[in-house]
């Protein structure tokens, strides 16, 4: 199965799903330093964000979320891509400064809150550079 | 594909410097991902981006510093992680806390003014209606908007200070009018006017806002006329942390909406809704995570506390002292106007916070506690940020609280 998104920030990249249940802030959502959701009242609240295909139906809260994903990536704990249901500056801007500064950010894409329902929590995907998300056997 | 003028092109070349290209780069960065076909002037700005998250943020910052950017707006900044004026205040490591330090210097070293406070547009920094800037900090965002009618959308870090070293931002999003008008009704005819006179119900309205309409703009129908901008900016500040409101009217009081019609650009609403006082007690509840009597700590001023919101405490507390730990965060400019009144809220057990807040910095003692506030934004981010439990409570619980040592909540209010 393939959906294409469509490109913000180039790149490719594979990994295990994690599609967020309810909107977050990064910042108080998700931890700088571990990337784990550290909100009790959010769902999925330990689960880590590293390493992961982020799926985002929608961000909320503070303008500091830019701030918490580029420590993220400066600190290896990023996810490997993510893709937006509403392009997001906020959480774009964390990207847009880590390549500014020579670090290797995650690819973003914008993908419909409801396409981003198809892929199955957990199971692996690959992000090719023209923005289309495959579904993949296992972690190759 | 973004048209740039023969200056801002030369800005983007490098021709002004650096830490100006950077800056260009990332302003027009976010107008080809918003989709912005050309920037705009802006008049002032307001840095979020002084907070210290890790050391990768300063490492943008001096990257501009060296670069020689420097802010070609007026241009004040939010909390930083360090209470300057109080040095030890907080519990920061060594390392942490020569960081944070340097991200603040460098944040001062650009030109912005040391303001240190989540609520400018209350010492001083007020914008005029319909006048674009660039703004950072949720909270101020929606106040910016939606109390004093100016435009900005909501600059994450980093693009705060990059639009105020360029003067410019994308021309998108709030800044264009079309993008002002309510397309929801709220109804508020149901809920008691007791309800509406008292403090508490106002970051509860805002909580439910943010969660019910996410980034959508509202118009509220129905609250008083008299309504206070400590009230608007408690609104505001619970909307912005619980949805990504940037914009919320409140018809007959703000600007922007002298009738519910002006407000919906005099074109039919898309959704209305009518609150009823038991979806208001749903979203009470939702703030706290802790129930019974125990109570560690008790926190006012998210946003930072104003005078007026000062003299409300006075009245509450009098003469009497407080038993837990009460912090009451607020500007370095509010201190400096209380005078006198400080040191005798001190010598009642309060503890001052300037330059940052208790829910952004380590200054909580390091418990499992208990912590009761009157703030929708603190009530947000406590639990995930201090490891504290929360209790929300009107300002008279808080005061009553603090001086008991226990949690005393007046319900009859609410039912």
């Amino acid at each position: 199965m393939a959906i294409a998104g469509q490109m913000l920030l180039p790149g490719q990249a594979s990994g295990p799903v994690l599609r967020l249940e309810a909107p977050i802030s990064f910042w108080g959502g998700v931890d700088p330093a571990s990337g784990h959701i550290v909100d009790p009242r959010h769902p999925q609240h330990g689960a880590s964000v590293a390493g992961t295909v982020l799926l985002v139906p929608a961000t909320v809260g503070s303008s500091s979320s830019s701030s918490v994903l580029l420590e993220l990536i400066a600190g290896g704990q990023a996810p490997a891509a993510i893709a937006l249901g509403k392009t997001d500056a906020i959480l774009c801007l964390g990207a847009v400064v880590a390549i500014a500064m020579g670090w290797t950010a995650p690819p973003v894409v914008a993908l419909d809150a409801e396409k981003q329902r198809v892929f199955a929590p957990g199971s692996f995907v690959r992000l090719t550079a023209d923005g289309v998300i495959h579904t993949t056997a296992s972690a190759d | 594909m973004i048209e740039l003028t023969d200056r801002q092109r030369t800005a983007a070349n490098g021709e002004d410097g650096g830490g100006t290209a950077l800056a260009m780069h990332i302003v027009t960065e976010t107008a080809r991902l918003l989709g912005a076909k050309r920037l705009i002037p802006v008049a002032s700005a307001h840095i979020d981006g002084c907070l210290y998250h890790g050391d990768s943020g300063v490492q943008f910052a001096e990257r501009l510093v060296a670069g020689g950017a420097e802010v070609a707006v007026p241009t004040t900044l939010n909390v930083g992680a360090l209470n300057l004026l109080r040095p030890g205040q907080d519990r920061l490591d060594s390392h942490k806390r020569a960081m944070a330090h340097r991200l603040m210097a460098a944040y001062e070293a650009m030109g912005c003014r040391p303001s240190w406070t989540c609520a400018p547009y209350q010492t001083g920094h007020r914008p005029a209606l319909g006048q674009d800037v660039a703004w950072g900090e949720s909270n101020a965002v929606a106040f910016a908007n939606s109390v004093l009618g100016a435009r900005t959308n909501r600059y994450g870090d980093f693009l705060d200070i990059a639009c105020a070293i360029a003067g410019l931002a994308p021309a998108t999003g709030l800044h264009l009018p079309e993008n002002r008008r309510a397309t929801v009704r709220i109804e508020t005819a149901l809920l008691s006017d007791r309800l509406k006179a008292s403090d508490a119900f106002y970051p509860v309205l805002g909580a439910w806002l943010g969660r019910t309409v996410g980034e959508t703009v509202a118009v509220l129908d129905g609250l008083p006329s008299s309504l206070t901008e400590d009230r608007l900016k408690a609104v505001g500040a619970a909307a912005a942390a619980a949805g990504a409101v940037g914009l919320v009217h409140v018809a007959g009081v703000t600007p922007e909406a002298p009738t519910v019609d002006a407000a919906l650009g005099h074109r039919r609403s898309e959704e209305a809704i009518r609150l009823t006082p038991d979806m208001l007690i749903a979203e009470r509840d939702r703030l706290s995570t802790a129930g019974g009597d125990r109570i560690d700590a008790v926190a006012l001023g998210s946003p930072h506390f104003s005078l007026s919101e000062f003299d409300g405490f006075e009245r509450a507390l009098g003469d009497r002292s407080v038993t837990v730990p009460t912090y009451i965060c607020t500007a370095r400019d509010t201190l400096a106007s209380l005078g006198p009144r400080a040191m005798r809220l001190e010598s009642q057990g309060v503890t001052m916070v300037v330059d940052t807040c208790v829910v952004v910095t380590p200054i909580l003692a390091e418990i499992d506690g208990v912590l009761m506030t009157n703030s929708g934004k603190f009530a947000h981010y406590t639990p995930s940020n201090t490891g504290y439990a929360v209790l929300f409570g009107s300002l008279k619980d808080c005061v009553e609280t603090a001086v008991a040592g226990h949690a005393i909540r007046d319900d009859a209010l609410w039912r």
